[in-house]
């Protein structure tokens, strides 16, 4: 009854072609939007902030450019923490030897050289496929990481090998604490996931999908592969890089390059295979899913600890969310392999139709 | 000079026996059922732990080795049924996603058991050099990675026997080859799935004691499969000759880059350079040296 389209006719071309075409939708987004920029920043505790919420952001964008690459364009990569990894390190760099440079130019510096990067590991891309190029990329994590901390430079000669990341003051104004932080983080997001959206639905993000479909058929009807491939990984990598930028100085702080590992990798592969491959939503929901789910499982040990009287040993618990986390994705690619957008997608067809069957 | 090259030589080669060891249960899997297995690595350490673990338990070593191949074996059809049975026709990534997932479980599950201890795990073979090829020709060769490596001949000269002598192992190759067209001839596609899964078991136990006694049985035992990726590629994931002369080259690069290239570059290269080594290859020959050349058609 309230989500129905009928009687919203579109006049014109730009309607037409509105990212939400249904009057509905653009209201719930508009109130997501109020909720994460207003209300959220008013009510949300200093540990909501910098635990659960920065994060969730921040892997969201990760995730996002992931998504780009292989749900979009189809070239599977297990490098993704290592692209933000470039990012990170690159924008520290920017900042330290380049002083007065804008922190959104470093940012948005950090994500070009993890494109220009991200660029060179997909030049197999251009022979290989499928699990071959996954462990292909699996070569730029482990290159990444290992060059990162054998090369003083990039460190800036710390010994540890550790990077602090500079304040984050834009336009004069820092920004210090948790919530500020999480707006600074936040609106980044929204652009980008803006831009993502428009991407993947103009010409571009149609020949990532022709390509990924079946690329001969595509470069039958005209589709570079070179170019849509590598195009794909630059833009991928950035946003990646702009991510792991983000992940040390809104989050971190301070970061060692095996913050960046490839476990970090794989938890961000599972974000768009539990959120939904090839959506934008999925990347968000997925993030959320992984982040949130460990601190839920930890809780509900912890509480079924004191409740009971277990006594449970730590690392049992640990070996205990370890199984239950493992197990959960497994059921999950069981119950709904197309993820949860698709969860999503559902409940908005059968709203549609509320309160008849049919 | 010559002699130390042709030392590191030899245990490269030797070491790289032992990767081609986890990588033959890659193979395995992936052949039979098109499914990439990330979580070989952690039943090599699922094997190797409960194998140390019956014998704490006071199993003499004969009865505990049976009883971890009866786990094991339990273990690959308990995957089979309850992990891979419900995602047939899936996309690939979704399989491989499931076997991270499974990886998780696997590790928690080994240390729930077992708790997560360093152990030691004793074969009774001395991890010292052969004295008479040191007095003779000046090299040291670990008696132990000889062994090993005699133990993965065995292994595989066994399993290319199985695969081709007997009814089972013709089925599985036919499976590899075609599963619907196996499935008309009336081969029991789940019953050799489940088989598969088995043999993927007993190749992770057999892997799991030898890299147990090699370097102590602990979480780091997992990281192996990620040193039987790049053997992967380099020798295709679909043959077994691939995995074995795939494992040799490997190692035997690893080796010499680390000794006679690591000193320039501030060592540690043994991590990187067996993928950029494959990668490179790859350019060259993209289904690796052994694997089938796939003819794509619109």
């Amino acid at each position: 009854m309230l989500y129905r389209e009928a009687g919203q006719f579109k006049s014109t071309y730009a309607a037409d072609a509105a990212i939400l075409p249904i009057r509905q939708d653009r209201i719930g987004l508009a109130l997501i939007l109020v909720v994460a920029f207003v209300v959220i920043p008013l009510t949300a505790t200093p540990y909501l902030f910098s635990a659960i919420l920065i994060p969730c952001l921040i892997l969201a964008l990760a995730a996002l450019g992931l998504n780009i690459l292989t749900g979009y364009a189809g070239q599977l990569s297990l490098g993704t923490a290592a692209f933000m990894a470039v990012g990170a390190f690159a924008s520290y760099n920017f900042v330290l030897r380049m002083p007065g440079i804008p922190l959104l130019l470093a940012f948005a510096g950090g994500g070009v050289m993890a494109a220009a990067v991200g660029i060179l590991f997909g030049l197999p891309s251009l022979r290989i496929r499928g699990f071959y190029l996954a462990v292909a990329t699996l070569a730029a994590q482990f290159f990444i990481l290992w060059f990162l901390t054998k090369v003083g430079w990039v460190t800036n000669y710390n010994s540890s090998g550790v990077i602090t990341a500079q304040p984050m003051v834009i336009a004069g104004f820092a920004f210090d604490s948790p919530q500020e932080k999480y707006l600074l983080v936040l609106s980044i997001v929204t652009l980008m996931a803006l831009a993502a959206k428009n991407m993947t639905r103009a010409n571009i993000g149609r020949q990532w999908m022709a390509i990924r479909d079946m690329d001969v058929a595509a470069e039958v009807i005209g589709i570079r592969p070179v170019r849509a491939k590598l195009l794909a990984f630059a833009v991928s990598s950035f946003y990646c890089g702009v991510a792991g930028a983000l992940y040390a100085y809104a989050y971190l702080g301070t970061v060692e390059p095996e913050a960046y590992s490839l476990d970090l990798s794989f938890r961000i592969l599972f974000m768009i295979i539990i959120g939904g491959i090839g959506t934008i939503l999925g990347a968000f929901l997925g993030s959320a899913f992984i982040v949130v789910m460990p601190i839920v499982l930890t809780i509900v040990v912890h509480f079924l600890d004191d409740t009971l009287h277990l006594n449970v040993a730590s690392s049992v618990a640990s070996n205990l969310e370890l199984m239950v986390f493992g197990g959960l994705i497994i059921f999950f690619l069981i119950v709904e392999p197309h993820g949860l957008a698709r969860i999503w997608q559902i409940t908005k067809e059968k709203l549609r139709l509320w309160p008849f069957p049919h | 000079m010559i002699s130390f090259f042709f030392e590191v030589l030899i245990g490269g080669l030797l070491s790289g026996v032992m990767y081609s060891l986890v990588a033959l249960g890659f193979v395995l899997i992936y052949k039979a059922s098109g499914v990439f297995n990330f979580a070989q690595g952690s039943l090599v350490f699922f094997a190797a732990l409960t194998f140390v673990g019956l014998t704490e338990h006071g199993l003499s070593f004969g009865v505990a080795l049976v009883a971890t191949l009866a786990v094991m074996i339990v273990l690959g059809l308990l995957i089979e049924r309850l992990v891979l049975r419900p995602l047939v026709n899936q996309p690939q990534i979704s399989l491989f996603m499931a076997t991270i997932g499974l990886s998780f479980f696997i590790e928690g599950l080994a240390q729930l058991l077992w708790g997560a201890n360093v152990r030691g795990l004793e074969l009774g073979i001395q991890d010292e050099p052969i004295k008479w090829l040191s007095d003779v020709a000046g090299i040291n060769v670990s008696k132990f990675d000889l062994v090993a490596a005699g133990i993965a001949a065995v292994l595989v000269a066994g399993l290319g026997l199985f695969f081709s002598r007997t009814r089972i192992g013709r089925a599985l190759r036919a499976v590899a080859d075609d599963h619907q067209a196996a499935l008309a001839v009336g081969i029991p596609l789940q019953q050799i799935w489940g088989i598969v899964w088995a043999v993927a078991g007993f190749v992770a136990l057999v892997a799991g004691m030898l890299w147990g006694a090699r370097n102590g049985v602990q979480f780091a035992l997992t990281f192996v499969a990620l040193k039987a990726l790049p053997v992967l590629i380099l020798g295709g994931f679909e043959s077994i000759p691939g995995a074995i002369v795939g494992g040799l080259i490997i190692g035997a690069t690893e080796k010499l880059a680390e000794v006679f290239l690591g000193p320039y570059v501030g060592g540690g290269i043994e991590g990187w350079f067996p993928y950029v080594l494959a990668l490179l290859f790859l350019l060259v020959r993209p289904e690796g040296l052994f694997g089938e050349k796939i003819i794509r058609r619109i």
